[in-house]
Formats: structure tokens, sequence, C-alpha cells
């Protein structure tokens, strides 16, 4: 076997990277900062891109399947032998698939972010947090072992919790990271119960393992399989759970409240972590455990999809009436990601057609990582420019923005899915194993796919089309986008060049990306597929796209009272949608009535009258008798002579009276 | 010659002991109070020779002891008056009522 160890630099670099950062950035490399971080990534993603070439067309290509390949394995923690965390690397088509996307895409938002973040008062501390989150995230994706994983689980949760706070002067950017990083918490609660029940079960930490021993017939799976809650077995408890935590990052419904909310954080941020990378560590985690899953005939496996189906439709539905550029984006990551999510829940048995669900969210999982990547960074030009993230606000901005328009173009064709781009290959994937699971999930991923073509091209007309060209200042009459955009006039171009390279870059991905024969690297057991044609099964959802770019076109093309009629044709449906169907408002509701008043007033008295109560009742008390006793701290050394001598005549006399 | 008893020599190491005990409350003079202190361990000297001599007559544990303590007692004088000193740079006094300052 060749050897591996280079391997572990890929997460490590970065992690250098922020700690030279975090220690020195604001200081003494305040100007390199930006350099440093974006040459540490730089060295990962050519080395993941070196690991992957080996990998897919060097070693594979000698035996013809990829195996799982344990890189490096360092027992951190051993509690008992069989039974130990360890810090280990695992490469296989999925983990290889996630390292390239995962430092790609960061690499592109760090060359972004050179000239997004100029000037900004934190720019050390920001690289250094994008260096963190990095590392985390390839570390997550490298992890072979279950609690090794939630380590990282848990690290990228923190990073992203950082970034989104990162304009921590704005109480609305504090509020959202605590969002974040509460309802991500609560999730991560299942997902610890989950590997807990899992790993107890199972008597092991380690992936490779525990698959082994929870997808076939041994005593550990008889064990589990009978041991029951509530009439469900323990394996499903504890998959269910873990699929929790996996839900609470990739932000399905119900716990999606956080990530609009994300956006908060500076966009790049928003197009590394709340778009192309941690948000996708949920399907991720389910389909590295995929085996488990698959083996109690997959009861757990839908619930995945349901999930996946529900948040795809309600996350579209809602993203139609957002007029915040960047929200509507998080609401269709959110509805991209119930797609993958829905097409790993996909399971029937009749051969292919099992591994072709797990095949197509992995590919899905790739293409939306370039063309969603890219809209954020297209949104950020767009915001650094304009100054504001309403859509009312902007309109006609092709000419002020050409290369912007092209790539916006581009992504959203490939996320509406129109052929040849990469959207189209990866859904046409989804919706093909939809229909052999389940004709009403796939009636709902088509109707799906036609909203999503209708709202990002809603966007599209909306951000460069609409209104007529505009020319210095002639922004709407918006409070936060006139002044600026006259400032900055026509001064300064479109962007700069470290802006506009990661837009080309992944605009050719977003085009290309599809052409990956993707059936043949990755695919659950690890030998390849032969590709499968589509043919006639994408006329449909062809159809429908277009159908929906064409409503929007209809729609927001010219500036014109139609939008305003259908909505309120639509009436309460749309004012449902545009509250986001009040999920926060429930949620208020539970946090702030019930459990607020019910758990946590009468916890907070407790808290106060008896826990504080007890120990100020101490404190009283000592401080009462010292009060009292002060006095004989005289000071005078012939007192103090006294009593020591008192002490000991009281003690003889007592030594005395006992001896005797 | 007659043996002195023991009884006698205890009475006198604890005359000792409570006339330095005596000294060391009433005197308000530091040197005074010292010298207080070693007629306490005077006292506790002079037990410890009369114990060996009455009890272990053929042993020396006791006068060995004594020599220790009466080494002791040197050293304890020396850092006693070198704090005497002190205070009385500070004071301008040895009176022990005046550094009355050791407390809470």
């Amino acid at each position: 076997m060749p050897n591996h160890a280079y391997i572990a630099l890929i997460p490590l670099l970065p992690l250098a990277a922020f700690v030279v950062l975090g220690l020195f950035g604001r200081k003494y490399l305040r100007g390199l900062s930006g350099g440093i971080g974006t040459f540490a990534v730089l060295v990962s993603t050519g080395l993941s891109l070196w690991v992957a070439y080996r990998y897919f067309f060097v070693e594979g290509a000698v035996t013809g399947a990829y195996n799982p390949v344990i890189a490096l394995k360092a027992t951190w923690l051993s509690f008992s032998p069989g039974l130990s965390i360890d810090m280990s690397i695992i490469l296989d088509p999925i983990s290889v698939m996630m390292i390239v996307v995962v430092s790609f895409v960061s690499l592109m938002v760090h060359i972004f972010s050179l000239g997004y973040m100029k000037g900004e008062a934190r720019y050390g501390t920001y690289y250094a947090f994008l260096g963190l989150f990095t590392f985390s995230m390839l570390g997550l994706v490298l992890s072979g072992n279950i609690f090794e994983i939630y380590i990282f689980w848990e690290l990228v949760g923190c990073s992203s919790y950082l970034l989104i706070g990162y304009y921590f002067d704005r109480p609305s950017a504090v509020a959202a990271a605590k969002k974040a990083f509460i309802v991500t918490r609560l999730a991560d609660l299942g997902f610890l119960v989950g590997i807990l029940i899992l790993s107890f079960h199972a008597e092991t930490l380690d992936f490779g393992t525990l698959i082994q021993r929870l997808s076939g017939p041994t005593p550990q799976m008889v064990g589990i399989t009978t041991a029951s809650f509530l009439g469900i077995s323990a394996l499903s408890w504890g998959l269910f759970l873990v699929f929790v935590g996996g839900a609470g990052k990739s932000a399905l419904f119900p716990l999606h409240i956080w990530l609009p909310d994300a956006m908060e954080g500076p966009t790049p941020v928003s197009a590394l972590i709340h778009a192309a990378t941690m948000v996708v560590a949920g399907v991720y985690l389910v389909a590295r455990l995929y085996p488990v899953y698959m083996f109690p005939g997959g009861a757990v496996l839908h619930v995945v999809l349901y999930a996946g189906a529900l948040s795809a439709l309600l996350a579209a539905i809602i993203a139609c009436t957002q007029t915040d550029i960047k929200r509507v984006l998080a609401y269709s990551t959110m509805s991209q990601i119930g797609y993958m999510m829905l097409a790993l829940g996909t399971l029937h048995y009749k051969g292919e057609a099992t591994t072709l669900g797990f095949t197509a969210s992995m590919f899905h999982l790739f293409t939306h990582a370039f063309f969603k990547a890219l809209l954020f960074l297209c949104a950020g030009v767009i915001i650094h420019r304009v100054h504001s993230n309403e859509m009312r606000d902007v309109g006609g901005l092709r000419k002020l923005l050409p290369l912007t328009h092209i790539c916006f173009l581009i992504a959203c064709l490939a996320i509406a899915g129109i052929p040849p781009f990469s959207g189209f290959f990866s859904k046409e994937d989804i919706l093909l194993s939809a229909w052999h699971a389940d004709k009403l999930v796939y009636g709902v991923a088509l109707f799906t796919s036609g909203l999503t073509a209708f709202y990002m091209f809603r966007l599209y007309f909306s951000i460069f089309w609409r209104k007529p060209m505009l020319v210095g200042g002639g922004v709407h009459s918006g409070d936060a986008g006139a002044g600026p955009l006259r400032d900055a006039g026509d001064a300064h171009g479109e962007a700069p060049f470290t802006m506009k390279l990661p837009l080309v870059i992944l605009a050719l991905g977003a085009l290309l990306a599809g052409f990956v024969p993707f059936s043949r690297l990755v695919t659950y057991d690890g030998t390849p597929q032969p590709d499968h044609s589509i043919g006639f099964f994408a006329v449909a959802p062809v159809a429908l796209a277009l159908i929906g770019i064409f409503i929007a076109r209809y729609l927001y093309f010219k500036e014109s009272d139609r939008p305003g009629r259908v909505a309120a044709g639509l009436g309460d449906l749309y004012k449902t949608a545009y509250h986001k169907f009040y999920i926060d408002e429930v949620y208020l509701f539970v946090t702030k009535k019930i459990i607020f008043n019910l758990i946590g007033r009468p916890a907070a008295w407790i808290d106060r009258n008896i826990v504080d109560g007890l120990m100020n009742l101490l404190a009283t008390v000592t401080a009462r008798i010292s009060a009292a006793i002060k006095g004989l701290q005289s000071g005078r050394v012939q007192d103090y002579a006294l009593y020591f001598f008192a002490g000991i005549a009281g003690l003889t006399v007592l030594f005395i009276y006992l001896y005797t | 010659m007659s043996q002195v008893p023991l009884s006698h020599i205890l009475v006198v190491s604890t005359a000792l002991f409570f006339i330095g005990m005596y000294g060391l409350f009433t005197r308000r003079n530091m040197i005074t109070m010292l010298m207080s202190v070693e007629l306490i361990l005077n006292s506790v000297n002079i037990n410890f020779v009369a114990f060996n001599k009455y009890l272990y007559p053929d042993k020396l544990e006791g006068v060995f002891f004594t020599l220790f303590i009466i080494a002791i007692a040197a050293a304890e004088a020396a850092v006693a008056i070198a704090i005497i000193i002190n205070l009385y740079r500070n004071f301008h006094s040895i009176d022990v009522e005046d550094a009355g300052k050791m407390k809470f």
C-alpha cells in the first residue's frame, strides 16, 4: 500500500493557517493574512485533487473497485480493546469526493474574500475562522471513527457560529449566530444519543467495524434489533437520532429555521458554509452510514425520504415569496438539500436502483456545491456593488455587472435543471430514483423542480432586468441602496480580479460538473455502475423547468403589477408562504410560552431561591460568625500567647482526664 | 552525698516555667519577653535532664535533647532580636503594645 501519511496535511494545513492567523493575524500579519490562508488552502486543494486522482484513477483502476482505505490511524482514547476513539482518516469514494468539493469551494471563497473583505477591521480574524472551518470540515469528511466525526461535527458548528456572528456589532447577526448554534446543538443531542445507542450495541466506534457488524446477521445485530423502546427497535432509534443530528445541520424541516438567519454572516461565508459544504454534512453522515440504514428494511430511510421531500417542497414555496436575495438562496439551499436527502431515502430492492439513489444524492451534492457557491458569490458581488440585499433595490444590473450576469445565469440554468448544465444530470438521477421508489414523492420532487426554476429566474430577472439599466444613482428610493451606489459610481468597475476569478472557475464547474461519470466513481459499495441513459424521462422535468422560467419571465421581466396581482390572487397561501409558514412563530410560541413559562421560570425560581439561597445562607452564616469572633484577633502578641497557653493547658487537662 | 529527690527538681522547673510565663504575659518590653521565653525553655531543659537521670541513668537521650534545645534557643533568640530590631526601626519603640497591627 502506498504511503498515505501526506493526506493528513489536507486538513492540517488550514489548521496551521488558523493557528498562525489566530495568534498573529491581528497584530503582525494583517495585510498578509488573506495570502497565508489562501496559500494553505491552495496547497490542500492541490493535495486533495492529487489524492482523488490517485484514488480513482491509479489505485482504483488496478482492483476495479473502490474499497475504503484507512489511510492513517492513531488511537486517541482507548476505553477497552476494540472500543477506542481513533483519529483516523478513511478514504472511500464519498470522502474523496467531499475533500475535493470542500477544499475547492473553500479555495474559491478564500480567493473571493481577498477582494470582498478587503479593508475589513477584522480581516485576519476572518481568515483565521475560515481556516478553522476548512480544517474541521475536511476532518469531518475524512473521519473514520464515529466519535471523531462528532468532534469535527461540533467544530464546524462552532466555526459556523463564529462566522455567522462575524459582524458581532449587529444585534441581528448575534441573534442569528445564537439561533444557529442552539438549533443545531439541539439536533446534535439526538446525534450524540444515536451514536451512543449504535456504538453501545455494536461495541465499537470505528465506522468500518460498526457498519460490518450492523449490516449483517451478527450477534450485535440480533442484540440491537431485539432491544426496543416504545415498540421501535434500538437500531431504528439509533439511526433515527443520528438522522436528527444530520437534519439539524442540513436544515431539514422542521429544524431549518436557523439557516435563513445564518445569512447574516459575510456573503462568502454563506457560500462556503451555508450553501456548499457544512449544510451537506447531514447528507454525508447518512451516506456514511448508508449500509446500516439500508439493512432493517429501510424503515428510517422512509423518514429520510419524506423529511427530504417535505423540506424540498416547503423551502421552494417559501423561496418564491422572499425578497431578500440571500434568503431566497438560503431557502433554495434548503430545498436542494431536501432533494439530496430524498434521494438517499429512495430504497427498494431492485439491484441497481438502490445504489442509484445514493449515487444521485452524492452527485447532486457535488454539482450543487458548484452552482450554489457560484450563486452566493454572485450575490456577494451584487451586494458589494449595490450595498443592498433587497430585490426591490436592485434591477437592470446586467450592463453594470456583465460577468456576474453571465455567471448568475449559468448557475440559475444549472439549478433549474436545464441540459446540459450540471444540475440537470444530478436532478434527473434523483427524479429517476424517486420514480422507482414512490410516485407521490416523485410528484413532489417534480413539482419542486418546476418551482426551483421559477424562483431562481424570479431572482435572476428581478436583479438583472426588470428595471431600466442602472447608471450612477438610478437606484429605487430604498433607504439602504441609494447613497452608497452613487458613491461607488463607475470608479471601480465590476469587481476586483480576485472576485471575478472564482466566479469564472465556478461557472466552468457549474457548466461541466455534470459530465463527471459519477455512477462509475461514487457508488455505495465501490463497484462502478454502468451509465444509465435518461432519455424520455427527462422531458417532464425539463418542460416544467421551462414553464417555470417562462412564468418568471412573464411576471418579472418588466416592472409591472403582475406579481402583486398574482400574490393577491393566491391570498392566504401567499401570505403564509411569505411568513415562512409561521414556523418561526411556532418555535417562538413553544419556547417563549411553553418552555420558558412552564420549565424555565420554575427552574429559574429554584435556582435563584433554593440553590442560590443555600449558598447565600452558607455565606451569611460564615460572615456572621467571623464578625462575632474577629475581636479575638486583637493584634496583641501577648493575647495570642495567652490563647496559646490556655489551649495547651486545656489539652493537658483533657489528656490527663482521658488518660486516667 | 545524698541525692536530691526528683520532686525538688521538678518544683524548681515548674516554678521557672511559671515565672517565665508570668514574665511573658505581663512585661511589655520585648527584650524582657524574650528573656521570659528563655526561662521557659530552660525549665524544659531541667525537666529533660532530671528525667533522664532519674528514670534512665544509663542513657543520654535527655541530655542530647537539652543540647539541641539550647542550640535552637540561641537561633530563636537571634531571630527574635532581628524581629525586634525591625520593629524598632518601624515604630521607634520596643514596647509590644505599640506593635498592635497584627490583626485582621
